[in-house]
């Protein structure tokens, strides 16, 4: 499986690519920001984003509305500190699949990337 | 700056280095910022605060503890030259900030992106206006603190968090 990462701190991309590794997935594409995001993702086409809120450039929520103006229909999980119940309806709202609050146990993030493939592949 | 808004900071401070760290941190009695420290704070995790609240965070430490802390953090041992040392500080107290301004119910609050400080005893000054308290802590690694400067922004003023 295709993941992007997009995240502004390499050290909590590592984290992730390493979790995902634990699990199998290893084609993975990084992003430093939602700028970074788009000039990457076309090109990539993954089947799955891990998308941070608070960037520099273009924050998450700005990424993620861009990406699915554009057609982009790929499962999204924003993973983030944002935590109260009005971003996460936000997020949702923009097109985001499924939510993630940092800080993360490793299982509950792979609980949210099954969780959020179920769905997609039920739809 | 009331013990409730304290007890959110050191919460979110348990709850991110025993997440994601499988760190646990023990805290001491939260003073006034202007109490001598206990250790030389050689490295900084700086996040301002704005909305209903301003203010800011300082995560700080001895060169030592950010060493063994981060190495717990993403399983290296990172060069302090290197900058993924300060990215690494830079996510610990993003995190920390980002899961104590989930507590404070009632209120909107956005945190800035990060600002890590290196340099062998140097101090972080908070904004004079606000109310400043240093929460230290103690962990495997070593001692290191949370400060945290607040206060309401005017337009927040009789808001009363729910």
């Amino acid at each position: 499986m295709k993941v992007m990462l997009i995240d502004d701190s390499k050290t909590m991309r590592n984290i992730q690519r390493n979790i995902l590794a634990q699990a199998g997935h290893t084609d993975i594409e990084e992003a430093c920001d939602g700028q970074d995001a788009l000039s990457k993702v076309s090109a990539f086409a993954p089947e799955l984003l891990l998308v941070d809120w608070n960037m520099p450039n273009m924050d998450g929520l700005s990424f993620v509305k861009a990406y699915r103006a554009a057609g982009g229909k790929s499962s999204i999980i924003m993973v983030t500190t944002e935590a109260e119940k009005t971003r996460v309806i936000e997020a949702i709202r923009a097109g985001v699949n499924n939510y993630l609050v940092k800080p993360f146990a490793p299982d509950l993030l792979l609980t949210r990337i099954q969780e959020t493939l179920a769905r997609a592949k039920a739809a | 700056m009331d013990a409730r808004s304290i007890s959110h900071f050191i919460a979110s401070t348990h709850q991110v280095f025993e997440t994601m760290l499988s760190l646990p941190v023990t805290p001491g009695k939260p003073s006034a910022c202007c109490t001598v420290p206990s250790f030389q704070s050689d490295v900084s995790g700086v996040i301002g605060m704005t909305g209903d609240v301003l203010g800011m965070v300082v995560l700080s430490f001895p060169l030592s503890t950010a060493r063994g802390v981060l190495k717990a953090f993403t399983g290296t041992d990172i060069d302090p030259n290197s900058p993924d040392f300060s990215d690494a500080v830079g996510e610990l107290v993003n995190m920390i900030s980002g899961a104590a301004k989930a507590r404070f119910e009632g209120l909107s609050v956005s945190i800035s992106c990060p600002s890590v400080i290196i340099g062998p005893g140097h101090r972080v000054q908070q904004v004079s206006d606000a109310t400043c308290i240093v929460i230290p802590f103690e962990c495997s690694a070593g001692k290191f603190a949370v400060e945290v400067a607040m206060r309401k922004a005017e337009r927040a003023v009789g808001t009363k968090a729910a």
